[in-house]
């Protein structure tokens, strides 16, 4: 479960102070399908970051599961996100002249999961996130836009996190592509993963059960669509 | 903030060898052309070392090679050796063969042999030479550890009884009777100072050149040389072998005193001779080896320390070429001692494999010099461990820096770096 209360985040460029999260309240439950919306620059991306235990606010509380995140030093947050989070990167981030295989299994080295395993379970979660099984020895800068989507989705479950945060998933991949990725989220929400989906898109905010709407940093507009 | 709680690695020790390892063979020629100034550096390290050491033990060896327990008495006032190590030889007359037989007496003395030297013309029937003629005694063999390899030596009766024999060097036997057969110069006549001498021995070869290369003398018996070529009763020095290495030092001090009597010197500061010990030449020489050897390991070092600058260079590129990598590593759970870890051990294993290859190609450069120029190299145990640690440790101290910066980056700025 994820509690926000009057999260604030600034940033400091001189002697000039840009307040980018102007105070967020919200709470979102185990297993919701999420998504965040809003114009460039509103703040989307850092507010997931200060989600996924990437960063902390300068003000404000936290709490995820319970536990105060905001008030953690690195090397908590380093557990918790290997422990609770799955990131998809809007640019995939994957390990170039690495095959798909490693690159799904990389989260699994740092949990201290023996090789044998990890590949076993690496596999799982590429099947899971519809990656074709052919090319599982391919190296990860010889795929396709969608098919390095599918790989980077696949990394985010391989942990089996459960908090899976998206950042604009669908914003490289055509129109078709994107719906087979969301069709993904959408199933891997029924398997119980909370999803956050970061978008400016309407068309893709609306594959959510909630999209709460963002602007200059603020909240104007949380609403339940389905 | 938790800060200052323990920091705890995660990563396995395999799969830091496996990432590692997939990291430097992600681009070879870079992790070549960084290893390089290591290869160098080692291997010029090893090959200085080897060289240095191989001088050294040859010199050691060569020294003992002139006689075990060697003491030298030479005719001219004392002199603290390393000054001027032939003072006086030649110059002062003041030793006899008389005083050299009053020494035998000596406990600790095994054999003592007087000795004259002259440079002198020689001619055979065929050919002519100019080299040393040593005036020598029966003991001589036996005190610079001399052997003769054929015919025989001459005997106390030829040297009481003006016998004109010679015994030559292998060198002088090429020289002299170049394509004759070696057991047909036996016998032959040659001419010393004019004088005929029977040819009944060659000494077996010692080899060398140079400082204490015998091959290329003459032997006749003292008496005839004192007699026909010195004209003279004083001997050039007198060669004594000591019992044992234990005593050289009591053998000194005896012979010092009976000399000092027969010469009726009281001031043991006004001696007519000086003493010299066949170990202090070598420690001497030794020591002379050792500090040029340590001159050519540092400059060897030098190039080392060039090496790993090259390392942490390289180090300092990759971080910032795989920003985003890290970036992301962090973003899955990868705690900072897991970056450091993984950055320091990439710099460990260059170095080291630079070492293992340096350590290879010194070996192959002591060799070559061996094989190709003549030079006794010595490839040291302890220079291998040595440079193999160094390696090791260049690799940590230069590889430290980058590592720890590549694991403080921010993963949200690291992973939007371009
Ligand atoms: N490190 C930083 N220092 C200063 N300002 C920053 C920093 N990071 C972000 N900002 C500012 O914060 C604001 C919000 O940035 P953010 O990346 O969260 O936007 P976004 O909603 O994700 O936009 P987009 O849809 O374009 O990705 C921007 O105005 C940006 O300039
Ligand atoms: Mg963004």
């Amino acid at each position: 479960m994820i509690e926000c209360k009057d999260i604030k985040k600034e940033y400091k460029t001189g002697d000039e102070t840009t307040q980018v999260l102007k105070g967020l309240t919200f709470t979102i439950n185990d297993g919701e399908y999420v998504a965040i919306m809003g114009p460039s620059g509103s703040g989307k991306s850092t507010l997931m970051h200060i989600l996924g235990a990437l960063d902390t606010p300068t003000s404000g509380t936290y709490f995820l599961d319970g536990k105060d995140v905001s008030k953690l030093g690195d090397h908590e947050l380093a557990d918790i996100r290997k422990e609770k989070v799955g990131f998809v990167f809007q640019a995939f981030n994957l390990l170039p002249r690495a095959t798909v295989v490693r690159n799904v299994a990389l989260p699994l080295v740092y949990a201290g999961v023996p090789k044998q395993e990890r590949e076993k379970i690496a596999k799982k979660a590429l099947i899971q996130a519809g990656f074709d099984e052919a090319r599982f020895n391919h190296l990860s800068n010889q795929l396709s836009g969608g098919q390095m989507q599918r790989v980077a989705i696949a990394r985010a479950l391989v942990n089996n996190p459960s908090l899976l945060l998206a950042d604009e998933p669908t914003g490289n991949l055509d129109t078709k592509t994107g719906e087979i990725v969301l069709q993904t989220f959408e199933k891997l929400n029924e398997q119980g993963h909370t999803i956050i989906l970061i978008t400016h898109e309407e068309d893709v905010a609306k594959h959510a059960r909630r999209i709460i709407h963002i602007k200059d940093g603020e909240i104007i507009k949380d609403e339940k669509i389905k | 903030m938790a800060e200052t709680s323990i920091p705890k690695t995660t990563i396995k020790v395999v799969d830091l060898i496996e990432e590692t390892f997939s990291a430097v063979s992600s681009n070879k020629t870079r992790s070549g052309l960084t290893m390089l100034g290591i290869i160098i550096g080692i291997a010029s390290v090893i090959a200085m070392v080897a060289i240095g050491t191989g001088a050294q033990s040859s010199i050691e060896a060569r020294i003992s090679s002139l006689g075990a327990n060697l003491l030298t008495v030479q005719p001219g006032a004392p002199r603290t050796f390393g000054s001027t190590v032939n003072a006086g030889r030649g110059n002062a007359q003041t030793l006899t063969k008389d005083d050299a037989t009053s020494l035998t007496s000596l406990s600790g003395v095994k054999a003592v042999s007087p000795e004259s030297t002259n440079r002198e013309q020689i001619v055979s029937s065929t050919s002519n030479t100019n080299t040393s003629v040593i005036g020598a005694v029966s003991a001589y063999p036996e005190v610079h550890n001399m052997s003769v390899d054929q015919g025989l030596w001459f005997t106390d009766s030829q040297v009481s009884g003006f016998a004109k024999v010679a015994v030559i060097g292998p060198t002088v036997q090429g020289d002299l009777f170049n394509g004759t057969a070696t057991s047909t110069v036996i016998g032959q006549n040659i001419r010393i100072n004019g004088l005929p001498f029977t040819i009944i021995g060659i000494t077996a070869s010692k080899g060398g050149s140079g400082f204490g290369n015998t091959d290329n003398n003459i032997y006749i018996p003292l008496s005839t040389a004192q007699q026909f070529i010195t004209g003279s009763v004083y001997v050039g020095s007198i060669s004594i072998e000591a019992a044992s290495q234990g005593v050289m030092d009591t053998v000194t001090t005896e012979v010092t005193n009976a000399l000092l009597a027969r010469h009726k010197i009281t001031d043991p500061t006004k001696a007519d001779f000086n003493i010299i010990n066949q170990a202090d030449i070598a420690s001497t020489a030794s020591s002379v080896t050792g500090t040029f050897t340590a001159l050519l390991a540092a400059v060897a070092g030098i190039s080392l320390v060039v090496g790993g600058i090259g390392i942490m260079n390289m180090m300092l590129t990759t971080v910032t070429e795989r920003t985003r990598e890290i970036g992301l590593r962090k973003a899955i759970g990868a705690q900072r001692t897991d970056i450091t870890t993984q950055f320091l051990a990439e710099a460990v294993v260059l170095t080291v494999l630079g070492g293992i290859i340096g350590i290879m190609l010194g070996w192959l450069v002591s060799w070559g010099v061996t094989r190709f120029f003549a030079i006794t190299t010595q490839v040291s145990v302890n220079s291998i461990l040595l440079a193999f640690g160094v390696s090791a440790g260049i690799g940590i101290l230069f590889g430290y820096y980058p590592a720890v910066r590549a694991s403080k980056l921010n993963p949200i700025e690291a992973l939007r770096y371009e």
